[in-house]
């Protein structure tokens, strides 16, 4: 939960007045709200957490963190199943 | 060295080790305060790779191991009531309460719901009017943000079945705490990128003055934290007790303005107790008194809790970086991962847990 992950926008939209967004992560993607980051364009990196673009980033340093985190299995842990990683690692069948 | 090669380039990082061994010439002590980095250092080995010199203290950056074990009661027995809808972050699910956790909740049937941004339970409780939808709002200021603007759209869009229970946690009071603590050992700090990307870095040179103490903003990735190292070293070195910023890409001075300014009107600063810590006054954040109406406490009269820690459990000494997790009696015995004694223990973020992941076949055979 307390990662940021980059991603590259993919889509804008105003939705009940909110400015959300698609974005991909690795070929994982979210609806992410960019209110905190307006002038982000499609085709733009930004750092997410749990749904809010936080900042920019330059395309090169989001690809590297994006591998780096796809690598050590990192982006299977935040984007999974809450439920199913939690009952691995309480050993049950959800 | 057996980690290097696990780096994404390990020459820079043999290069930065190498700079770090050339300038290091006595011991230091340097915590990290976010729990992210703490697993990125357990994970890499990167403590190992460092001169003997400098030692690596863990801090109290995880959000879910400091969630107070009252606030960690009353999202249970919230949870457990007939007609409510609790959402929380994965993370939550298993950190343990005085008697069950929210696992146990919703393996009795209770309706608890993971999701992936706040703004998903808000878009529960639209779906779902006749039910009380609860948000467990928790994490650092990096977090505080997304359930911030939830919590302004629930007020704007008139949902009014919707609650937030707030927990948010500070850094900067901390490293005060810390810092003022008879028996702290932390000479620098490695203080956490993505809090910084939010709130920017002026609250730090205030700090750095105060207790002569230098604070590198640093990232989360293996370089990231070598880079925030050599930095620090540098300075603890030469004297210096200065805020640098070592994670530029993601981090300007003045934060993000937007969600300063959205964490300033549905916020106020309030003292928060810290799991296994105590109570650090000016520590955290509750709603403030115009959206008042949304913050569960108010809504759902929670009487009666009396909390229980296990009493074997040392996460708060953990917490405080004044033992390693492995120094605990139950770790890796009574207390892992699948049965967890503390809160150190069950998030990826712990202290506890990436030891036990990374280094429970080490240390106990030391």
């Amino acid at each position: 939960m307390c990662l940021a992950v980059p991603g590259r926008i993919l889509r804008v939209e105003d939705r009940d007045g909110t400015l959300m967004s698609v974005v991909d992560f690795g070929g994982v993607q979210k609806e992410v709200c960019l209110q905190y980051v307006p002038d982000a364009d499609v085709g733009e990196y930004v750092v997410v957490h749990v749904g809010f673009a936080i900042q920019r980033l330059d395309e090169e340093s989001a690809m590297r963190t994006l591998a780096e985190f796809e690598h050590l299995g990192v982006l299977a842990e935040e984007f999974g199943d809450g439920f199913e990683i939690a009952a691995r690692q309480a050993g049950v069948t959800p | 060295m057996k980690y290097l090669d696990e780096f994404s380039d390990p020459d820079l990082a043999a290069k930065l080790i190498a700079e770090i061994k050339a300038i290091t010439t006595r011991r230091w002590a340097i915590m990290e305060v976010c729990g992210g980095q703490t697993h990125s250092i357990i994970r890499h080995g990167i403590d190992q790779l460092l001169p003997e010199q400098i030692e690596m203290i863990h801090g109290p950056g995880c959000p879910v191991c400091v969630t107070p074990l009252e606030i960690i009661d009353k999202a249970l027995d919230i949870a457990a009531r007939p007609g409510v809808v609790f959402c929380s972050f994965g993370d939550m699910l298993r950190v343990p309460g005085s008697d069950e956790d929210l696992f146990g909740i919703k393996s009795r049937g209770g309706d608890v719901r993971v999701v992936y941004s706040p703004l998903d339970a808000l878009t529960i409780a639209k779906a779902n009017p006749d039910k009380q939808v609860v948000f467990f709002g928790i994490g650092f200021e990096t977090t505080a943000p997304a359930n911030a603007m939830t919590v302004f759209q629930a007020k704007r869009q008139g949902v009014e079945n919707f609650s937030l229970l707030v927990s948010h946690v500070l850094v900067p009071p901390a490293v005060a705490a810390i810092m003022e603590s008879p028996v702290c050992r932390v000479q620098a700090f490695l203080a956490a990128g993505h809090v910084c990307s939010v709130m920017g870095t002026d609250e730090y040179p205030p700090l750095c003055e105060r207790y002569r103490v230098p604070i590198v903003v640093t990232g989360f990735e293996p370089l990231d934290i070598l880079e925030g190292i050599r930095r620090t070293v540098a300075q603890l070195e030469s004297g210096r007790h200065e805020l640098e910023n070592a994670y530029t890409r993601a981090v300007c001075a003045e934060g993000n303005p937007a969600a300063k300014r959205m964490l300033a009107d549905v916020f106020e600063v309030t003292d928060r107790a810290w799991r296994g810590i105590g109570t650090i006054p000016s520590s955290g954040w509750r709603l403030s008194p115009a959206y008042r109406d949304y913050d569960a406490e108010h809504r759902f009269s929670v009487t009666g809790i009396h909390t229980e820690e296990s009493k074997v459990c040392r996460s708060g000494e953990v917490l405080q970086g004044l033992i390693k997790p492995h120094e605990c009696e139950a770790f890796g015995g009574q207390c892992t991962p699948r049965n967890p004694l503390g809160a150190t223990m069950v998030s990826s973020e712990g202290a506890c847990a990436a030891y036990y992941l990374y280094r429970r076949l080490e240390v106990t055979s030391v």
